[in-house]
């Protein structure tokens, strides 16, 4: 009840704005400090025996990776958001998030190919896992172009939204390619059955990389989220100010989606 | 049943008429097919391995093709207006108009892949897997692009638009369309699995699809 009441209260941008910039500072600051730590624990951490200083390229991979599923996800909540309960929100959200998406997307790409040089001796193998995420970096793509090609923003969240839920299968074939199929790639081996085969000189920097990174995301979703609102609310007014040009006599029809955005 | 039943013969019998554009995916795909031995020269061992991924492309692409005209001619004449409105469930109707777009645009390239086959030198096992797999195939490929054909008809956008939201999603088909051939020709991988994912992945579109394309009909059009 109280969660479904937040989220109501929440409907009003207003209040979102007034809330996010409280939050907001708060959450950088504590960002800042944890990716500083985890930085300076993965630059502490020690080397691996086979894979020697490389191993430290997996504290920036593997959040980077973690959050490139997990922000579609993230438009996937809010895409039923804009589809089952209209919540002005969601739209926004979903919009937003999308670009933050695909950065992590590439940088686990960019990462990965870096990494997968010395390692397996190729920048680039069509395996499974690497392929399924190279899709879910396309499709992120297109979400974007989708957004842009359609000047009407609630139309355009719609049509994105049945796009993301569409998309969200491919994450469960990410998630398990590495089990499915005998790809290049290792499978998991911090969140799987029977615990973690991570030592523990690397579990924890890798720990405090990904809640970093979660945080890192939220700080610039939130961001994110209030320019869009707010560059709504510039065009909405920019476009009733075009029609008081146009047509004195109406300026009471203004457009429709002053707050609505 | 019955009303179903006449919008997908009406479909069919639009697509096969003049104007309709259904047999150009055919001319298309004959087309494309000519195309790589210029590109990758007319070495016959080489097209024969090729063979079936330039099959399965030119069947991607010529399905990609036709998929614009889905809804488009419904919209802009009003009849997709009356669809949405009936009293028949718009998912069914979506299905439907799926199904005779892939009797009318998918079937005919089936139809041609011997014939195509031959040009790239595959033999008789080869050029029957491949229109095997694209048998099974084809119907997943029309079926995820229609929720683009959905969605490119609800924004008033079309061609490459369309393409880069339906490609990224049948990716998967083309792997293990192209995976099932490969199998039938020299694989070590029996031809069944494969062909069985491929049969699921079609199963789990022809569910998926109208679903999706009727979701995106339905908030999208005004």
């Amino acid at each position: 009840m109280k969660l479904t009441e937040t989220l109501t209260d929440l409907a009003n941008p207003t209040r979102f704005l007034a809330l996010t910039a409280r939050i907001l500072p708060w959450l950088v600051g504590v960002t800042a400090i944890l990716l500083a730590i985890g930085l300076y624990q993965s630059a502490m951490a020690p080397d691996d025996y086979q894979q020697g200083a490389t191993v430290k390229i997996m504290f920036i991979h593997v959040p980077n990776a973690w959050l490139s599923m997990f922000v579609w996800g993230v438009m996937s909540v809010a895409a039923l958001g804009t589809l089952v309960w209209r919540h002005p929100l969601a739209d926004v959200a979903a919009k937003a998030a999308a670009p933050i998406g695909a950065a992590f997307t590439f940088l686990a790409l960019v990462t990965g190919s870096l990494w997968g040089r010395p390692m397996w001796g190729t920048y680039w193998e069509w395996d499974a896992r690497l392929t399924s995420v190279l899709i879910l970096f396309l499709m992120y793509l297109g979400l974007m172009a989708l957004w842009r090609a359609v000047e009407d923003p609630s139309r355009a969240a719609r049509a994105a939204a049945v796009l993301t839920l569409v998309g969200a299968i491919n994450i469960p074939i990410i998630k398990f390619s590495v089990d499915w199929w005998n790809t290049l790639h290792q499978p998991a081996s911090v969140l799987r059955m029977g615990g973690s085969t991570l030592d523990k000189a690397f579990l924890w920097p890798l720990l405090v990389m990904a809640i970093a990174f979660s945080l890192l995301f939220i700080t610039l979703h939130l961001a994110a989220m209030r320019n869009e609102i707010l560059r709504r609310r510039v065009r909405s007014l920019q476009m009733m100010q075009a029609s008081r040009v146009t047509f004195t006599s109406e300026t009471s029809a203004g457009p429709k989606e002053i707050g609505a955005a | 049943m019955s009303a179903l039943a006449a919008l997908i013969r009406r479909d069919i019998r639009i697509a096969l008429r003049a104007g309709g554009g259904a047999l150009i995916g055919v001319l298309f795909f004959l087309t494309v097919t000519v195309l790589m031995p210029f590109a990758v020269g007319p070495d016959l061992a080489l097209l024969s391995r090729l063979g079936p991924a330039i099959l399965w492309l030119g069947a991607l692409l010529a399905s990609l093709l036709t998929l614009d005209r889905l809804f488009t001619a419904d919209h802009e004449d009003g009849s997709l207006d009356l669809i949405v409105m009936s009293r028949t469930p718009l998912e069914l109707a979506c299905a439907a108009k799926a199904l005779a777009h892939w009797i009318a645009a998918g079937l005919p390239l089936i139809v041609a892949t011997p014939v195509l086959g031959l040009l790239l030198n595959l033999d008789g096992t080869a050029t029957l897997a491949v229109a095997a797999t694209l048998l099974a195939g084809t119907p997943a490929l029309t079926f995820t692009g229609m929720i683009g054909a959905a969605l490119a008809v609800t924004l008033h956008r079309g061609g490459l638009l369309l393409a880069v939201l339906v490609l990224p999603l049948s990716i998967p088909v083309l792997i293990f369309g192209v995976a099932a051939s490969q199998a039938a020709i020299s694989g070590p991988l029996p031809f069944g699995t494969p062909f069985s994912i491929l049969c699921a992945l079609s199963l789990a579109c022809l569910v998926i699809g109208p679903f999706a394309a009727a979701a995106s009909l339905r908030h999208g059009l005004d």
